[in-house]
């Protein structure tokens, strides 16, 4: 018999010209993904040149059934790494049929901000860490993790190797190589403290590409983790006690701050971040206060504090940074649920726009 | 579905000119392997032309949380036999910010050494005989080890063949192909006395190279027994009682003993490791005063002698050596967890620079 992966790595150029494209949003928690496919003449490399589409929000908690369709606009392109040959992924925003973004749709406003003219004169530069947990599924226990039980205590997982320190591997290293295909900038990857979590960093990115890159890679991580029947999870406290949260520190600079005198700027920047303190953690996930605790290196949640080196301050800056009078600086709050539409263009509209 | 294979294996060089560095360091405890991924413009020939990065120290035990960076130093660059393509692997040593070698690297130290001039003109060789243990996972028992008992007395195990008497070999095979691959100077293999345990030998390679290649072959190996579910243990005695420990014998020559006239060059090498047997014997791993029993080929840890063809004797001369007149020895001391940086230049050290 043929077998079914015989099937999946069909590779179509060869007899039709058509593409599949699926489309991604996010879905009524604002957390969740969603996506489906359809086919159409290729290839496409150019997002304005895709077809708007719908689909029943009464299904994922964004519209009412009596009045279901929300309609997909295409916002960016990728290659897929999952069907190749010229097969794409689109990361789409959701509107009424009216064309109005609905609530759910926080990529919208990002793009207005970035937009503005004194924000796109600074250029602003992106690297976020997304961290996050793998689960054994069906009992939601991190993988790797004794079930009815808990693994040494944190000390040898952080970049470790070996089959008693190292816990899905192939899943991340998968990732690493199929983001890269997809033409997502993804920079790195490491184990991290908690045994069974890891980070992957995509940037530095300009404006809206950061949000919709860590969009796309996080679905594409989804879709690995399904295939290899593991859950991933994005909580930011996936277990209590003794074990470190999981975080998506957003490092983040402008023009002015990588060049000359730029050091100044970064630290008038991280004033203002201190006075408008309670406004971003309120917008920097769900949960963070189960995680913000001052332990496990963050800093308390209630408190701004900003250090150079410093893994338990609010913000931290580098020794570089600091040695070479400009660079960039991490913003350290974010959870790993964030919202990353909402916490880029949040840093760049207070650093940049607001007046205090 | 697709594979978590075809994208693992994804050759990336079709679509993109980036390549993936994974950056090797030693870790707070002095044998723990620790390494992150990043992303670099490729390709890559010379650990030059790589950026110098850094870590969080306070995860790994080398740093305060409140001043964390540690830098990674790019030092030797090997092809990457898990991600293949142009990826690479690249052996770090570790700095702090004021560009100090922080105190568990010992590379910087025989680097100075092997550049001393009286050092680098005798073009030290070392061929490193690497044992170790593969371990059943969860319950740190040797592989092949009947759970809760004890296999047969020694005697049938070594150099054998057949699902008796060598169990991991699969293991063994990929981490000779891998290192050849790689480019790691790897000599040979062999099944050890104790059931479970093997040997894998690096050389000759000149000065800091050993070492280099010694550790950057333990990490492959250790990811490797990761791919395989089993754990790898360095320990030098990992059982007690009638069982053979683990070693990393290493065989050592310079210019002049492998010209005519070498034995008496050796000869007087060899004194002069009497003379600071204890020196040596505090920097030759943690442990081995279990296994320098003078029992299962060793010599006992507190007395220093030399033999040809002796492998009861602290240091061995081969017979071949003894009848051309010139070649090498073995130091047969250290164990299977010293730091062949330490080791090496000891050895460098002690026979070429010290005066009694």
């Amino acid at each position: 018999m043929a077998s079914l992966t015989d099937l999946v790595n069909l590779n179509l150029s060869d007899t039709t010209e058509k593409i599949i494209a699926e489309y991604i949003w996010i879905g009524g928690s604002g957390m969740d993904l969603r996506s489906k496919a359809r086919t159409l003449s290729g290839p496409v490399t150019d997002p304005s040149k895709l077809p708007k589409w719908n689909y029943d929000g009464s299904s994922t908690g964004q519209a009412p059934g009596e009045d279901s369709e929300v309609i997909l606009h295409p916002q960016a392109i990728f290659k897929d790494p999952f069907r190749r040959g010229n097969n794409i992924l689109v990361m789409c925003d959701c509107y009424t049929p009216a064309g109005e973004p609905i609530p759910t749709n926080k990529r919208y406003n990002a793009a207005k901000i970035f937009k503005d003219p004194e924000v796109a004169a600074e250029e602003p530069w992106y690297g976020i860490e997304q961290e996050y947990t793998l689960l054994q599924k069906d009992i939601n226990w991190p993988l790797g993790w004794p079930v009815g039980g808990f693994p040494g205590p944190q000390g040898p997982y952080y970049c470790g190797v070996g089959a008693d320190k190292s816990f899905g591997r192939d899943i991340v290293d998968a990732h690493y190589k199929a983001c890269l295909y997809a033409g997502i900038n993804i920079s790195g990857i490491n184990g991290e403290v908690m045994p069974g979590q890891w980070e992957f960093q995509v940037g530095p990115s300009v404006g809206i590409a950061s949000g919709d890159q860590i969009w796309v890679a996080r679905y594409i991580l989804e879709r690995i983790t399904e295939i290899a029947g593991v859950v991933v999870s994005f909580d930011p406290k996936p277990i209590p006690g003794d074990w470190n949260g999981a975080g998506a520190h957003c490092n983040y600079s402008t023009k002015s701050m990588r060049n000359e005198g730029g050091y100044e700027i970064i630290k008038s920047a991280i004033e203002k971040l201190k006075l408008r303190h309670k406004e971003h953690i309120a917008a920097y996930g769900e949960g963070n206060e189960r995680r913000l605790t001052g332990r496990h290196e963050t800093a308390d949640i209630h408190t701004f504090s900003w250090g150079v080196a410093n893994r338990g301050a609010s913000v931290r800056v580098g020794r570089e940074t600091e040695q070479n009078g400009k660079g960039y600086f991490e913003d350290r709050r974010p959870a790993s649920n964030m919202d990353p539409y909402v916490v880029t263009s949040m840093i760049a509209e207070t650093t940049i726009i607001w007046k205090p | 579905m697709a594979n978590l294979t075809d994208l693992v294996n994804l050759n990336l060089s079709e679509c993109t000119n980036m390549i993936i560095a994974e950056y090797i360091w030693v870790g707070g405890s002095g044998i723990d392997l620790r390494s992150k991924a990043r992303t670099v413009k490729g390709p890559i020939t010379d650990a030059s032309q790589l950026p110098k990065w850094n870590y969080d120290g306070s995860s790994t035990g080398q740093a305060p949380g409140e001043d964390s960076e540690v830098i990674l130093y790019p030092q030797a660059i090997f092809k990457d036999p898990f991600r293949r393509g142009d990826n690479i692997l690249v052996m770090c040593d570790c700095y702090t910010p004021q560009g100090q070698p922080i105190p568990t690297n010992k590379r910087h130290n025989a680097a100075k050494i092997f550049n001393h001039p009286a050092v680098a003109a005798e073009v030290p060789w070392y061929g490193i005989e690497q044992e170790y243990t593969l371990l059943q996972k969860d319950v740190n028992w040797p592989l092949g080890w009947p759970v809760g008992g004890y296999p047969g007395p020694q005697g049938p195990y070594y150099c054998a063949a057949g699902a008796d008497k060598a169990f991991g070999r699969d293991i063994v095979d990929a981490h000779y192909k891998a290192c050849l691959y790689s480019g790691i100077n790897i000599s040979g293999i062999n099944g050890e006395v104790m059931p479970g345990q093997w040997e894998f030998q690096v050389g000759p390679s000149v000065g800091i190279s050993a070492s280099d290649e010694i550790w950057v072959a333990r990490y492959i190996l250790e990811r490797i027994t990761e791919v395989a579910g089993v754990v790898l243990s360095l320990d030098p005695k990992p059982i007690m009682g009638d069982w053979n420990g683990a070693g990393a014998h290493t065989n050592f020559s310079t210019k002049s003993m492998r010209e005519a006239g070498g034995y008496e060059v050796i000869k007087k090498a060899i004194e002069k490791l009497a003379i600071r047997h204890a020196e040596h014997i505090a920097a030759y791993g943690e442990g081995n005063e279990r296994r320098l029993t003078g029992h299962h080929e060793t010599a006992d840890i507190n007395t220093f002698k030399w033999g040809v063809a002796n492998r009861g004797a602290s240091i061995r001369v081969g017979r071949d050596t003894e009848k051309e007149g010139k070649g090498y020895f073995e130091d047969r001391r250290p164990a299977s967890n010293m730091d062949p940086y330490v080791v090496t230049a000891m050895i460098a050290e002690t026979t070429l620079l010290w005066k009694p």
